[in-house]
């Protein structure tokens, strides 16, 4: 959690310095959510994301310097540059990716499950959202299918109140997010999202069912975003009352007071080092992404396709025949 | 070698490639129950050969193809059955938003080996039911789009399509699933990405693909009478677009017309007609020409919709009219 925080604060730093650019959704405040939930799941569980996915990568275990590399488009990132801030990923750790149109991953996800079962394995797919995505077509197609298949998905919904700038009341006629699923007959939780021991616990509970065959289920976590929707976001239409009393409640202290100090599994001397190395950790990153070189130029039309077909030229982006391309240098 | 239907012959390839590669599934609305396997028939009896493999869905074609890439990215090989390739808007995002993302925007680490089948086309089906997608599908990088015009081609192409390693949309016809032609018995692929020359001429070249492609044949036969030879291309795929065979004819017939049963303007067929003056510019004695579908929406009366769409009198016109004309 704390490496996440300070992951956060440092992709806001360079933002503002202009090293990351286009969207950057920050996951301050929501913490105890990707590391209590994947703390339940095995390495080799599947994992789909929303757009705000730099805690999951990183709770995930992927690899720092690669995750803020991608966030300057360098190709030393997870996905060479190619992605960004919205689509980390990293196959290798079954971390499926980050996507940025709001519900459109979570038939991905369903699909994930799909072949988990196809294959006979008993892999569960953790998809995450948040609950301005409950609202689409999309959740609601996708949510009867992977009931009405019994996959091994669980969609966990971050509700932190806002859907961007809109609030929950005035998005969702209904602001028990987890109600939505029992429309489907699916099981439906609610949990603290900033209680991260709840988080785990929640999960583990609703990963070993579904691991055991007995279908897919919905688990709202309810947070809060300490900073705006992204860091295009000015963040006026939350009252500021409202903001600073959540943060009263953050995810990191509350773990450490109400758990680790009240049963004494940690010193002030520890915690501190860990912020310390965490804060070296992060900054290291920070220098290997801004050392990092742009991708090359000539991989731009690499990986259009898996496979090349015949006639196919620089990888298949193009549809002109060899003729052309000699002719005009480029394609036309 | 038998003459059997398009139909027959989609459900051949469906049926081999089932049978050969156990990560094969297939996936649509009312292929199952509904009439013994689907609106169209295409896959009648195959869930009882291959159980647990074909399956109904919820209508919900968002979820359709977006389960499929999940299945796809997790090394299933779906084949998903979209009803009419109307009903495909309704999953554009699925399909371009991601289908067609997944593989360059993670870097080459995801792959989508899926195939989309949907019909495209009329039957007096009206204004939301009759229409052609190819220009749109074809325009997006990451898909591969296929449309072929005969049996043989429907199984060789979807057969490839099937065991190719990115999302393929296979585009067939209402009008083309009863037509019937030779297949052989034995097993045969065709790749993607290769055009085929299905009548040789030498007096002008048409371009076409689908449908258009039969309405050509009829219309190439006729002319033949009057001395008239079409050398007749076929493109078969459409993304990735094999233009060699076109290019090559039109430098033989110096005259060329591009059929398409979809909308004029913005049409595939203007991509084809802008591909041709740049490679063959010189070679042309008269521009490329285009028969094309009007720009309406598809009405229902049998004699609107027939004005609408291009039949082989339309090529028949466009023919005479360009030998005609002496540049």
């Amino acid at each position: 959690m704390v490496l996440i925080r300070v992951f956060e604060d440092k992709c806001a730093e360079m933002y503002a310095k202009a090293k990351i650019a286009g969207f950057l959704h920050l996951y301050n405040g929501q913490e105890a959510i990707a590391v209590g939930a994947l703390a339940a799941l095995r390495p080799d569980d599947d994992l789909v994301t929303h757009y705000r996915d730099h805690g999951y990568a990183l709770a995930r275990g992927l690899d720092v310097p690669a995750v803020m590399a991608e966030l300057y488009g360098r190709s030393g990132g997870t996905t060479g540059g190619r992605g960004g801030s919205m689509h980390i990923a990293d196959v290798s750790k079954h971390f499926w990716g980050g996507y940025a149109i709001v519900g459109g991953h979570l038939p991905l996800a369903t699909g994930l499950a799909y072949a988990a079962v196809h294959h006979k394995t008993d892999r569960v797919v953790l998809c995450v959202m948040g609950e301005g995505s409950t609202n689409i077509g999309t959740f609601h197609a996708t949510l009867n299918w992977a009931q009405l298949w019994r996959l091994p998905v669980i969609f966990l919904v971050e509700n932190n109140q806002y859907a961007m700038g809109t609030a929950l009341s005035v998005h969702s006629s209904v602001t028990e997010i987890y109600k939505k699923a029992l429309a489907y007959d699916m099981c439906a939780e609610r949990a603290d999202g900033k209680d991260v021991l709840a988080m785990r616990d929640a999960v583990a509970r609703l990963a070993e069912r579904a691991r055991k065959g007995e279908g897919p289920a919905l688990l709202e976590a309810v947070t809060y975003r300490f900073r705006g929707h992204s860091m295009a976001d000015s963040d006026v239409q939350r009252p500021r009352e409202e903001v600073n009393e959540q943060k009263q409640r953050d995810p990191i202290t509350m773990f450490l007071n109400d758990v680790l100090f009240k049963q004494n599994l940690i010193a002030q001397a520890e915690v501190d080092q860990i912020q310390k190395d965490v804060e070296a950790e992060v900054e290291a990153a920070a220098q290997f992404a801004d050392a990092s070189p742009e991708p090359e130029l000539n991989t731009l039309y690499k990986d259009i396709y898996a496979q090349s077909v015949e006639n196919m030229q620089v990888d298949g982006s193009l549809i002109r025949p060899a003729t052309v391309l000699s002719r005009n240098g480029k394609h036309g | 070698m038998a003459e059997i239907t398009y139909r027959e012959a989609l459900k051949r390839a469906l049926r081999e490639e089932l049978a050969r590669d156990p990560e094969v599934v297939v996936w649509g609305e009312d292929i199952v129950a509904y009439g013994g396997g689907g609106a169209y028939a295409v896959t009648a009896g195959l869930a009882k050969e291959f159980p647990g493999r074909i399956r109904d869905t919820p209508i919900a074609e968002e979820a359709i193809v977006g389960v499929a890439i999940g299945a796809a990215m997790g090394g299933v090989r779906p084949v998903v059955e979209l009803m009419t390739i109307n009903f495909a808007l309704v999953a554009w995002d699925q399909i371009v938003n991601h289908a067609a993302k997944q593989h360059h925007m993670f870097n080459g680490t995801i792959n989508v080996p899926m195939v989309m089948r949907s019909p495209a086309g009329f039957g007096r089906t009206a204004a939301t039911h009759s229409q052609n997608f190819d220009a749109w599908l074809a325009s997006v990088p990451g898909l591969k789009v296929v449309e072929p015009a005969t049996p043989y081609d429907a199984k060789g192409l979807l057969k490839s399509a099937i065991r190719d390693n990115d999302p393929v949309f296979f585009i067939e016809h209402l009008q083309l699933y009863g037509t019937r032609g030779e297949v052989p018995d034995t097993e045969y692929l065709i790749p993607l990405g290769v055009s085929d020359r299905k009548r040789e001429g030498k007096h002008l070249t048409v371009v076409t693909w689908g449908r258009m492609l039969v309405e050509t044949m009829k219309a190439a036969q006729k002319l033949a009478t009057e001395g008239i030879e079409l050398d007749v291309i076929d493109l078969r795929t459409l993304r990735p677009m094999d233009l060699s065979l076109a290019i090559e004819s039109v430098k033989k017939t110096n005259r060329a017309i591009v059929v398409e049963e979809g909308w004029r303007s913005i049409g595939l067929g203007a991509e084809v007609v802008a591909s041709l003056q740049e490679a063959a510019f010189h070679y042309l004695d008269a521009p490329v020409a285009r028969v094309a579908g009007l720009e309406v929406p598809m009405p229902y009366a049998r004699n609107l919709e027939r004005a609408t769409v291009p039949f082989a009198d339309d090529v028949i016109a466009a023919v005479h009219a360009m030998m005609a004309n002496q540049y």
